[in-house]
């Protein structure tokens, strides 16, 4: 049996606390491919499919005060398993001229977060984020054009990870209904302008 | 015609739900594929991650022979489980190299020394610019590359005991 180590338990815990919209998956995913012929796993005395979550919940019943509290912390927070090291130079540190700052927060917010999906890098919390934010600031300082960035990353993760819809073949109706119902529109007006002229 | 006619505004409102609907219904993708499968490696130097193991370098691994490139973390459950088929696979006989994320050679000594130690060569991307350069978004996945460079498979998610086989056939096919 593994003894219980009281820093490894912490980090756990920090790191489920850190991330609560993705651990839930992580967990259910380790409990999963619990195995008790992976090293990993050894000590385990659970051998159910829920070995993973149920030896951390009662290794902290003694910390937590209780096996609610415990399991609740667990099972509703998610743990993106994050690294433990600091954040790069520019992931939260503006660049000193601020015309650049300007053009490479501009780009921040149109470019996607591969990990907390639906938010823009500028806004993600998550390491991936950071390091993409340092990336784009540390080539804008270096004169790169912000369109230029924009088309790198379009290429290693396609349309998806800008906001900024290209205009092609799929998407040209997103840019020509607006003219084309404000066409339109603008004819039904001018019909019934016309016609009430006449009367 | 114009009796049709008044029904066209509700016919467009009826068709735009209906594409509206099957938008919020259809079971959303997580996961997002690197563009780069099917194109050249890009160009890298990664220092040592681990001492006593040398570094990476896309010129290195365009050696004549196909192999993985696991992108990997030590802080990262999925990769524990993942070690055992990673073992596997260098028993028989797959060329691996590893490219280490955000990670300290204390703790990716302490990994390698639990879970078993696969790799020919490991990189330490400190601040995960070649994992953004391969299009690819979490840890841990790897890359099936040819011998002249060019990534022929990407493998999303930790390798499962399922996944060896498929992994060998993908390496063998890049010959």
């Amino acid at each position: 049996m593994r003894g219980f180590n009281v820093a490894e338990a912490f980090t756990h815990l920090v790191l489920i606390l850190r991330h609560p919209s993705e651990s839930w998956g992580l967990v259910r995913l380790s409990a999963r491919s619990y195995s008790p012929e992976i090293p990993a796993f050894a000590g385990m005395t659970v051998r159910n499919r829920s070995g993973f979550l149920r030896r951390y919940a009662n290794r902290l019943v003694p910390f937590r005060g209780g096996l609610g509290v415990a399991l609740a912390l667990f099972a509703a927070s998610p743990v993106l398993a994050d690294s433990l090291m600091p954040a790069a130079k520019y992931a939260n540190e503006q660049l000193p001229d601020r015309a650049q700052e300007a053009k490479a927060k501009a780009l921040m917010e149109t470019i996607r977060c591969l990990v907390c999906q639906g938010q823009s890098i500028a806004d993600s919390d998550a390491e991936l984020a950071g390091d993409m934010r340092s990336m784009i600031r540390t080539r804008i300082e270096a004169g790169e054009k912000p369109e230029a960035i924009r088309r790198w990353l379009i290429e290693r993760y396609g349309d998806w990870v800008s906001y900024k819809p290209p205009l092609d073949a799929l998407t040209w109706p997103l840019y020509a209904l607006p003219v084309a119902f404000l066409a339109f529109g603008l004819w039904i007006v001018s019909g019934r302008l016309k016609r009430r002229r006449k009367s | 015609m114009k009796k049709l006619l008044i029904w066209l505004p509700l016919g467009l409102f009826i068709l735009f739900l209906t594409v509206f609907a099957g938008g919020l219904l259809r079971p959303e993708s997580k996961t997002i594929p690197s563009k780069l499968v099917g194109k050249p490696m890009p160009d890298f130097a990664l220092p040592a991650a681990v001492p006593g193991k040398p570094g990476l370098s896309s010129a290195g691994l365009a050696n004549g022979q196909p192999h993985l490139v696991n992108v990997f973390a030590s802080w990262c459950i999925p990769c524990i489980t993942e070690a055992q088929q990673l073992r596997q696979l260098a028993e028989a006989g797959a060329p691996i190299y590893g490219i280490a994320i955000r990670d300290t050679p204390e703790d990716l000594t302490a990994f390698l020394a639990r879970n078993g130690d696969p790799y020919r060569a490991i990189g330490g991307d400190a601040n995960s610019s070649v994992q953004i350069a391969l299009g690819s978004s979490g840890v841990p996945e790897t890359f099936v590359v040819d011998g002249r460079g060019i990534i022929r498979a990407q493998h999303i998610g930790e390798i499962k005991p399922e996944d060896v086989p498929g992994m060998m056939t993908a390496l063998a096919a890049a010959q």
